[in-house]
């Protein structure tokens, strides 16, 4: 303890650190009926963390390349120290990150906690989401096995449809024409070296926002509370809250180490770019709702090309759902709420229907 | 219509000049016609006389700038019957069975005119046809055997390769059962009618249509097909040697080759049978009821013993293997990762195939060298599946303690937590 003390008081003489936690020490967080939703963003941020340092001890012994990438995983599964253990928390992980980033994203949508002034926090946080989705796409071909192989050369095909631009950001994605070992390094480089450098700084850039403004409350309650400050309930950020974040992270853990050690993540066979691809190929499921509207979309809608068409409409939904703080404003306010219920009752439906399609 | 009928008759008198030479100069003139006037009459005859335009447009020859007028003779630029079907035009009228070989015989025996259509397909239909039952027969004057029409069709002849061929491989089958399977047609020939009846139910049946294997054995591919006869007793090791080449190498270095030949039994179908040769399974070795090595060898003969031998190795190794697949299954249920074992396996498998193809050297020795590496093997994977299950147990065994070690935390922190809030709600109040 003294010497907890000790360095506690060396760094308060050099960078007055006392003066730096008194926000922290401040801060609040409303506590009602829909308090659980906020440690949502925290497990995401302690998934992104599993996610870095997993993803840095598989560094260690990964290969990029398609001669060696398949190979190096299934060393990492089979001969490594805990190299199972790691790879399946970093594949599970991943998933659950973009569960949590998801249902963060629509419980901000649900508790309205975009509204002035948290734009640019909602806009940072899509953005984030974006990334995430990235990270699952460009890390999913990095096992070089046949599942992925065949599913990135249908994700890349689908960017291809976009007008103008589809094509040459297709070649650009897979370095050539096909998915080759091309594709693997450019996806490698992404997924190490370009989103983990833009997440790290949107995440600084968001958590940095959350703390300016603070956390919302629920235009109702906020508007109960304003009239009958009495009924105003909130706990200490620190260390309350705090703590009971940390008990959402360790349960996060145990979650993740029961999924690594109950069903270890499957490596698949070797991609081989000279078969045919296999029957009933899918995307990673959070993939799967704009993979099965573009399947049932017929091949010509009047005069456009039926994937055209979906592409150009999941477009055109993202860039609505991104400008949702500008929209979600007089009139408007009345369907905002019922654009997200049907945004999300869409968005499982499709996965559902998708995931058990043939 | 009705006098194009009455003519026939002396018309098909012409039928016995067959000049060669006339076949090969109208089929070279094929190319200049443009006209089929043939086809205008007989399109709308609907008996025998009859063929379709549409029809005749599938016949290879005619694809090749053919026309009636080469194989029939006769005038096909001419509309007047008289003068179209007239022993001037030398007409041919109706080829007799006798002489259909001959006719197609005129171009297909004869590279020079084959070179411009075909250059690649063989002229030695004719000649070997003469060598087989059928051209013997015909010889002999039996005008009920195949000729060319019976196989190939007539009117509508199309290449092998097309899958609407009579004699594509997938039809070969049944183009020769219609008439080897017919009773009454077989009854003077004394030759039975089951063969196929039992190709169907056979593996080579199985590989041509279930697993579209073109290169799978039909009839011709046993017994030829210009040439088509069946194979004696001494030559049927040589047609299944054709594909089976080292089972037939090792059944000749097996005392089994002078036995079978000094008994006057034929090789491989004596314990494999023939038109309904099933896939063959180890209890076609050993002695008991379902095994042949029964049919010949009886107890206490070295045969007798080497066959029950060959047949406990074989099993002990098929074992070994399946216990080994069992337990990489098992592990690769828990969602462990065994794919080197698994290839190994296939090693283990590997080995068990050449122990069976070895089996026909009749040599227990030989068999037990192609069986231990498969043995080792498979001890080898089996061991690996143990090793994957054990490290499947540690591996539980360390969640379910890490999960201890997380409730312990959880716990610990609930209750400082509500330590801290109960002195926070001390302190407000």
């Amino acid at each position: 303890m003294g010497l907890f003390r000790k360095v506690h008081d060396w760094l308060d003489e050099r960078f007055g650190w006392n003066e730096l936690l008194a926000p922290l020490r401040k801060k609040t967080v409303p506590v009602h009926r829909w308090s659980h939703w906020y440690f949502l963003g925290g497990i995401t941020l302690f998934l992104f963390v599993i996610q870095v340092l997993t993803g840095i001890l598989l560094l260690l012994y990964y290969r990029p390349g398609a001669n060696e990438a398949f190979e190096s995983v299934q060393h990492i599964m089979t001969q490594v120290q805990f190299g199972w253990l790691i790879r399946s928390i970093h594949s599970w992980s991943a998933n659950l990150m973009v569960f949590t980033a998801f249902a963060h994203m629509f419980s901000v949508a649900f508790l309205k906690s975009y509204r002035k002034p948290r734009e640019l926090t909602w806009l940072s946080g899509m953005i984030l989401l974006f990334l995430v989705l990235g990270f699952g796409f460009s890390g999913y071909l990095l096992p070089w096995n046949t599942l992925a192989f065949f599913a990135t050369k249908v994700g890349t095909e689908i960017t291809g449809q976009v007008p103008f631009i589809g094509h040459p950001l297709m070649i650009f994605l897979r370095g050539g024409e096909e998915v080759t070992g091309a594709t693997l390094t450019r996806f490698f480089g992404f997924h190490v070296a370009v989103l983990p450098g833009l997440a790290t700084m949107l995440i600084g850039l968001h958590i940095l926002l959350v703390q300016r403004f603070g956390i919302s409350v629920p235009p109702k309650l906020e508007a109960e509370w304003l009239a009958k400050p009495a009924h105003l309930r909130e706990m200490k950020f620190f260390p309350n809250f705090a703590l009971r974040e940390l008990m959402a992270w360790y349960v996060a853990l145990g979650v993740l180490g029961a999924l690594a050690a109950i069903f270890p993540w499957d490596l698949g066979v070797k991609a081989d770019p000279f078969v045919s691809a296999p029957a009933g190929i899918k995307p990673e499921w959070y993939f799967l709702f704009m993979f099965q509207t573009l399947k049932v979309i017929p091949s010509k809608v009047f005069f456009m090309d039926g994937e055209v068409l979906g592409v150009l409409a999941f477009g055109a939904a993202g860039a609505v759902w991104l400008m949702l703080p500008f929209i979600d404003c007089g009139r408007a306010r009345r369907w905002v709420n019922s654009l997200a219920v049907v945004a999300l009752a869409y968005i499982i439906g499709m996965t559902i229907y998708g995931h058990f399609a043939k | 219509m009705a006098t194009l009928q009455s003519k026939a008759p002396a018309l098909f008198a012409s039928r016995c000049l067959l000049v060669v030479a006339a076949d090969l100069l109208l089929a070279a003139a094929a190319h200049a016609q443009t006209k089929n006037s043939c086809l205008e009459c007989h399109s709308i005859l609907t008996d025998n006389l009859g063929v379709t335009e549409e029809k005749f447009s599938q016949d290879i020859h005619a694809q090749k700038g053919l026309t009636c007028a080469s194989c029939h003779g006769g005038d096909a630029n001419n509309d007047d019957p008289e003068i179209a079907m007239g022993k001037k035009a030398g007409f041919k009228g109706k080829i007799s069975r006798s002489q259909i070989p001959q006719l197609c015989g005129s171009c297909h025996s004869d590279p020079d005119v084959m070179r411009k259509y075909n250059p690649g397909l063989r002229t030695d239909q004719l000649s070997q046809y003469h060598t087989s039952v059928h051209g013997k027969l015909l010889a002999k004057g039996d005008g009920k055997v195949a000729v060319c029409v019976d196989c190939h069709s007539v009117h509508d002849i199309r290449t092998p390769s097309d899958p609407r061929s009579t004699v594509n491989p997938v039809n070969v089958p049944a183009t020769c059962s219609r008439c080897h399977s017919d009773a009454e047609r077989m009854k003077e020939y004394k030759i039975p009618t089951n063969q196929f009846a039992e190709y169907k139910k056979s593996v080579h049946h199985e590989a041509l249509t279930v697993r579209g294997d073109l290169s799978a054995p039909t009839c011709v591919t046993c017994h030829g097909n210009h040439g088509a006869t069946p194979p004696g007793a001494s030559s049927v090791a040589s047609v299944c040697s054709t594909c089976h080449v080292f089972q037939a190498q090792l059944f000749d270095s097996s005392p089994h080759k002078a036995a079978f030949a000094s008994a006057g039994l034929p090789g491989c179908v004596t314990c494999h049978s023939n038109h309904g040769i099933q896939h063959p399974s180890d209890a076609l070795i050993g002695t008991d009821d379902k095994a042949v090595c029964g049919q010949c060898h009886t107890e206490g003969d070295p045969g007798f013993v080497a066959a029950n031998t060959i047949r406990d190795h074989l099993a002990q190794l098929a074992s070994a293997i399946d216990r080994s697949d069992q337990i990489l299954s098992q592990a690769e249920r828990s969602g462990m990762e065994v794919s080197q074992a698994r290839l190994d396996l296939v090693q283990a498998r590997d080995t068990l195939t050449k122990a069976r193809v070895t089996i026909h050297s009749a040599n227990v020795a030989r068999v037990q060298q192609d069986i231990q590496p498969g043995l080792a093997s498979a001890a080898k994977n089996y061991e690996a599946g143990k090793d994957a299950l054990r490290e499947r147990n540690y591996r539980r065994f360390g969640l379910g303690l890490s999960l201890i070690a997380i409730g312990i935390v959880l716990t610990g922190l609930r209750m400082y937590l509500k330590q801290i809030e109960s002195g926070q709600n001390s302190q407000a109040t």
